[in-house]
């Protein structure tokens, strides 16, 4: 270091370098983050304006449609069914092993991105731990429905 | 008949924490009342979770509580662990937490300074009495069921393992431990404190790092073996919760050092003790308060959200506000001159600044999708890729700091003499760089630029930490605080060398097999057996049959199951794990195939090399931290005075905790 450095120029570098650092982190963060958000979207709205959102990364949240669970005959891992709200219902194709709490008639999520005909490519299912649980929005898609049903005393 | 002393009981406490606050608050702190107001104060509280553990063993299902969260077959053990199964109960035992902290913090400060002990137990009185009412008229486990329930609902499946019941204990020891650096802080800025209390703050700082450590080492752990999915960290946003106060945490308690010895930094060290605690309380909120669904949060009540976010924001603004009239009073007693750019000053406040922008980082990815649907702009998520992206550059210079960090001299130090001591350390990871990237091919055919660098950080902490001990214990021993930094950097290496190997080389296979069938995979074969059943306790088990053979040719049997508990409609699976410390081999079952007669089953198995080495890694870190706090010099009464004119010596440094 040189010695014409008094005090409060070191401080005044440490400073300086700290604030570069941080804009850089920022600049960093905020390109990390743009890139890695995942819009919660439901079947309803994916029928309006699905077009526009083909090349988004989704999480699409619903109902797995009764009797719409289909694995691939060939003994693959390969599933397809159905998330549905009180309006839509948006297929989806998913290859791998489904969360234990996966089932026909609960809540569950799906994460991917949409093909030409409107077919949700699956990355990742997700079913919530409690078996109770249903996404918020798709609990506010299916307000009229039946009421949930709240486990017995 | 438990639930009416159990009111009672949270009220003498409650009433015990408000004289307890106006004790030590008061102008002339009260120290023999408030001794007595947080004795009573911890006999409520802890009589409260002794009679609510009764009342499990008894299956009392009169009190809403336990028949949420339990059941007649629920085994004893897990009954007893249900205690804080749920919001109710969990939040009670946060309020142990504080009373055993604050029991701790008074025998610990009363021995220096009675009034300044007062004043901090006045301080941990107002958090006892905040959160006290929560519990009382918000959370009240005691709250009746009428008509009694015939039955319980049972625990959720997902808690009744070994390593849950231990994990919320140890969590919230750890969460409620930064409430003691944080009263501390603003006992000081109430009505000032004797010099000697930065360095009385450590072990405190210290020993809640530790506890919270334990606590999500055992929650990863339990993820791992429990969740089915084989991963150790989901970036959760239950899980960030207490990764946030850890950070603070580590921040925190490297900075105090700094604080303690040569009086830097001392509003930064305040923030740093408000901003751990509040950060707790964020993350009890974010947990308890229903704003995110998953295993932790079960049903929920807005109510309980908003006196939460009440709580938050008054312990915020309350400290904002001491700091803004009586700040002075953090300004350290010695005014040394300014640190040279080159010196363990610098050194810690750049590891300050990386480890706070990291849970920064967090912060924002847990917190921006929870404000956007609040301000209803749209429903999303942050992935794990982002927490992935960010915390690998800002981490990843810790790592690096680390290996000259400890060799800087204080205030001002020269960059030949600093070269000079890390040349072991360089060599090291010189040799590395030629090394590691030859054996990761040669072991596992791939070379991953990234696993790379993390290895040589790693290597290079292993040998310059161990070069340190290995001067001092020659030049007069290591001490308890230096063994402490040795074992916790230690941990750092090996928790890296965990996460480098697995993000780089594990591997996951989502498979199809018939029994009968075979699978390669991390140069092990698995066969699958067949399929079994048996009988639980309170469930009943699908149990899927693998025989795995490695290099050494012996057949070790693995047993996965599928589990359906007594009152919850749907399954568990229960992984198998051939463990080993270079590498975990794991498999889960799926799902059977449809039509299940035709007994194939979809299967999940991944190859984790290393994996073992981030618990280990964690826990040494906790370990470090204890031996840290068990330092003699911290108990001692006789403030600074004796070090005054210490200079550092060349070859180092008089601490590390």
């Amino acid at each position: 270091m040189s010695k014409v450095m008094t005090p409060r120029r070191k401080r005044l570098i440490l400073l300086l370098l700290a604030g570069a650092l941080l804009v850089a982190a920022g600049l960093f963060v905020k390109q990390a983050f743009r890139s890695n958000l995942v819009f919660f979207v439901t079947p309803g709205e994916l029928a309006t304006d699905g077009a526009a959102r083909s090349k988004e990364l989704l999480r699409v949240g619903g109902l797995v449609q009764p009797g719409s669970v289909h694995r691939a005959a060939d003994g693959g891992l390969e599933v397809r069914f159905t998330l549905a709200d009180a309006t839509s219902a948006v297929p989806v194709v998913y290859r791998g092993v489904l969360p234990d709490l996966f089932v026909e008639g609960k809540g569950a999520i799906a994460q991917g991105k949409l093909d030409d005909s409107g077919t949700l490519i699956a990355t990742e299912v997700l079913a919530k731990h409690d078996e109770n649980y249903m996404p918020p929005k798709v609990q506010e898609a299916l307000k009229g429905g039946q009421p949930m049903q709240k486990a017995a005393q | 008949m438990i639930g009416e002393l159990g009111q009672i009981l949270l009220i003498i406490a409650l009433v015990a924490a408000v004289v307890q606050a106006w004790g030590g608050l008061v102008a002339r702190p009260q120290p023999r009342l408030v001794t007595v107001a947080a004795v009573w104060q911890a006999l409520g509280i802890l009589g409260a979770i002794v009679l609510l553990g009764v009342a499990f063993v008894n299956n009392d299902f009169s009190l809403s509580y336990v028949a949420q969260n339990s059941h007649r077959t629920l085994p004893l053990i897990y009954r007893i662990a249900a205690v804080w199964g749920g919001h109710e109960g969990s939040m009670l035992l946060w309020l142990a937490a504080l009373s055993v902290w604050s029991l701790f913090a008074l025998r610990g400060l009363r021995r220096h300074d009675l009034s300044y002990a007062a004043r901090t137990l006045g301080m941990l009185g107002v958090v006892g009495a905040s959160v006290g009412a929560f519990v009382l008229f918000t959370s009240n486990p005691f709250a009746r069921l009428l008509p009694a329930a015939e039955e319980g609902m049972s625990l959720n499946p997902m808690l009744q393992d070994p390593g849950m019941a231990m994990h919320p204990p140890l969590l919230y020891l750890g969460y409620v431990g930064t409430a003691v650096p944080f009263a501390m802080t603003l006992a000081a800025l109430w009505g000032g404190a004797p010099a000697g209390w930065t360095r009385w703050v450590r072990p405190y700082t210290a020993v809640a790092l530790a506890l919270l450590s334990f606590g999500i080492a055992l929650g990863s752990w339990w993820a791992y073996y429990v969740l089915g999915w084989g991963g150790w960290w989901f970036w959760d946003p239950v899980e960030n919760a207490s990764l946030m106060p850890w950070l603070a945490l580590a921040a925190l308690l490297h900075v105090q050092i700094a604080r303690d010895q040569h009086g830097r930094f001392p509003y930064w060290t305040a923030t740093l003790s408000v901003g751990a605690f509040v950060l707790a309380l964020l993350g009890t909120f974010l947990v308890r308060s229903g704003v995110l669904t998953s295993v932790h949060a079960f049903a929920s009540d807005p109510r309980r959200g908003s006196v939460m976010l009440a709580l938050i924001a008054a312990a915020l603004f309350g400290s904002l506000a001491l700091v803004a009239k009586n700040g002075e009073r953090l300004r350290s007693e010695r005014q040394s001159r300014a640190p040279a750019l080159l010196s363990r000053d610098t050194a810690l406040a750049v590891n300050n600044l990386l480890l706070v922008a990291a849970c920064g980082c967090v912060l924002l990815g847990t917190l921006y999708p929870l404000i956007m649907d609040a301000l209803q702009l749209g429903k999303l998520s942050v992935g794990p890729p982002y927490f992935d992206a960010v915390m690998t550059p800002v981490l990843l210079p810790v790592l690096f700091l680390l290996m000259p960090a400890i060799w800087i001299n204080w205030s001002r130090d020269r960059g030949s003499d600093l070269l000079c001591r890390l040349r072991p350390t360089l060599i090291a990871v010189l040799i590395g760089v030629f090394v590691l990237p030859f054996v990761l091919a040669h072991v596992y055919g791939q070379v991953y630029p990234l696993v790379v660098i993390a290895l040589l950080g790693a290597v290079g902490v292993i040998v310059s930490t161990l070069h340190w001990a290995w001067r001092r214990l020659r030049s007069g021993g290591l001490g308890a605080a230096g063994t402490g930094m040795v074992i916790a950097h230690l941990g750092v290496a090996a928790f890296v060398v965990g996460v480098a190997m697995v993000k780089g080389y594990g591997l996951e296979h989502d498979v199809h097999m018939q029994p009968g069938g075979t699978h390669q995979l991390g140069g092990c074969s698995l066969v699958f057996d067949r399929m079994g059943e048996r009988e639980g306790p309170n469930y009943t088990a699908q149990t899927g049959h693998f025989t795995l053979t490695c290099g050494d040719g012996a057949a070790r049997p693995l047993v996965t199951e599928k589990r359906n508990y007594v009152n919850f409609g749907m399954p568990m699976t229960e992984s198998a794990i051939d463990w080993g410390l270079t590498r975990d081999i794991y498999v889960a079952l799926g799902s059977p195939d449809e039509p299940a007669d035709a007994g194939a089953w979809s299967v999940r198995v991944q190859y984790k090399p290393f994996v073992r080495w981030i618990w280990i890694g964690v826990v040494l870190m906790a370990l470090g931290a204890l031996s840290a706090a068990a330092a003699a010099r911290f108990r001692r009464t006789v403030p600074h005075a004796d070090r005054q004119a210490a200079v550092p010596s060349s070859t180092s440094v008089e601490i590390q905790a």
